[in-house]
């Protein structure tokens, strides 16, 4: 039972909702109405936006308020977070996975590595960005990008 | 039978399929947003569920290369045969025109033609998963058939019929049977037995992102849109069929024995209320629990299945026939 204290004491642990944040919901946002089911996909990361990820469905970012839930497979997903500068072994993986789920389907690309590489530009190991090897909807900038910006994000897409 | 019976009848038949249908997303969220509070978080709200299914109804349907015929009419023997449940079992009134055929053998054999159904969708993806996930699920549904026959065989002894209108009206003339010893063993067995049915923890996660450690979700990895949404609602009718069939059989109070259209509306009411009680319980108590390790799931099953037997032997041997 001393979980049952814990809980009566510990009580909400969410932060309050910031603001709806601006910016026009990228095409295909719209029909998802309020509703985002989304797949991670380390394409090369050093986890440290893996970790922000976590954070961002953690209990006081806790973005499934919005309505953004992580799923188990590519076909449940309408969102693929992508994070890390793409590596040469993990590009036709990325491709395979933004291919097999439903469309509308969006990608989003978190960190500075997913954009532009990041720390890895020029690489041996490295193909690209994330936008080099899929088309990349919306960016989360940051290295890593703190959890507010990936909760953003998301709530530009579910538009809540 | 006059007119007007039949119609009331026909009315708590259709009411008490649509109010399953309408209320299984609800309950899943009611259920999701318990264990929300519990944790700390706000959750995403009640509804949220019917969100998910109206975004998955907009979606393109993907027909994975290689599946057939079993693939995509799985969704869709799932939900009909859980609906068809949900018309027979007397939810809501044991006075309507399908309680003649509402016999117990005939609901485990539904509900059991449902899980093969979605297990051979998920062999015929012919994924590691997908195989991995029905092979679990046979598993575990052979070991849960028996034990819902059985705890409701326990209760069909004093109620001289396996028919389930039968047993329920039985209960709620004789309250005294409800808690007899066989009817209390009975309804643990039967608890323990929905929980591994419905695919609800310490049997299986439905939250579960690891898929070396999933049951149901692994079988339908593969589904996506339209295909995806009726999975879901078949799964969360099944929850809500199960869950009202256990507060039928072990709290019968407020179900319309008569063609009265006062007492269906009432029998509904009390229907809703009783299912988001047992579900937020539920919900409640998974914070609680872990997931068993699957090897002892079997352990668990089986001593559902010993309570069950208990049931059976008490209620022969205490009714005195």
């Amino acid at each position: 039972m001393s979980l049952l204290r814990k809980i009566r004491e510990t009580g909400r642990v969410a932060e309050d909702a910031p603001p709806r944040p601006a910016g026009d919901p990228p095409p295909g946002a719209a029909e998802l109405a309020g509703s985002a089911h989304v797949r991670c996909i380390d394409a090369g990361s050093c986890n440290g936006c893996e970790i922000e990820i976590a954070a961002a469905f953690g209990p006081v970012y806790d973005a499934e308020r919005y309505g953004a839930r992580l799923v188990a497979s590519p076909r449940h997903a309408d969102v693929a977070l992508v994070t890390g500068a793409v590596t040469r072994n993990m590009a036709e993986p990325l491709r395979r996975t933004v291919a097999a789920m439903p469309r509308p389907r969006l990608v989003v690309a978190v960190g500075d590595c997913a954009i532009g590489c990041g720390e890895f530009a020029g690489g041996h190991g490295v193909e690209g960005a994330a936008g080099d090897v899929v088309p990349v909807d919306l960016q989360v900038p940051g290295c890593p990008p703190e959890p507010e910006r990936i909760v953003a994000a998301l709530r530009v897409v579910t538009g809540r | 039978m006059n007119g007007t019976m039949t119609a009331t009848g026909t009315a708590a038949v259709t009411l008490q399929v649509a109010l399953v249908a309408a209320g299984a997303p609800l309950l899943a969220g009611l259920m999701r947003q318990v264990r929300a509070l519990l944790e700390g978080r706000v959750g995403p709200g009640v509804t949220q569920p019917w969100r998910d299914l109206r975004k998955l109804l907009r979606k393109e349907a993907v027909t994975p290369a290689g599946t057939g015929s079993a693939f995509r009419l799985g969704p869709l023997v799932l939900v009909a045969t859980t609906a068809v449940v949900a018309a027979l079992v007397p939810l809501a009134s044991t006075a309507t025109p399908v309680s003649g055929s509402a016999d117990l053998i005939l609901v485990v054999a539904l509900l059991a033609l449902g899980t093969v159904a979605l297990a051979l969708a998920g062999l015929d993806t012919g994924t590691a998963f997908g195989g991995m996930g029905a092979s679990r699920e046979m598993t575990v549904a052979a070991l849960v058939e028996p034990t819902i026959l059985l705890a409701v065989f326990a209760l069909s002894i004093p109620a001289g019929s396996t028919n389930l209108s039968a047993i329920v009206s039985g209960g709620i003339h004789d309250p005294v049977r409800l808690a007899s010893p066989a009817g209390l063993l009975s309804t643990a067995a039967l608890a323990v037995a929905v929980l591994a049915e419905t695919g609800r923890l310490p049997v299986d996660n439905p939250a579960t992102h690891l898929e070396l450690t999933m049951v149901h979700e692994a079988m339908v990895l593969e589904y996506a849109g339209p295909d995806l949404a009726l999975v879901e609602l078949g799964s969360q009718m099944r929850l809500t069929v199960l869950l009202g069939l256990l507060a039928s059989l072990s709290a019968p109070w407020g179900i319309a024995t008569t063609a009265s259209p006062a007492a269906l509306v009432l029998a509904l009411v009390l229907l809703a209320l009783k299912v988001a009680l047992l579900g937020a319980a539920l919900a409640a108590a998974e914070v609680f629990w872990a997931k068993l390790r699957l090897f002892r799931v079997p352990e668990l099953l089986a001593g559902s299945f010993l309570l069950a037997l208990l049931a059976v032997t008490a209620s022969y041997f205490l009714t005195g026939e």
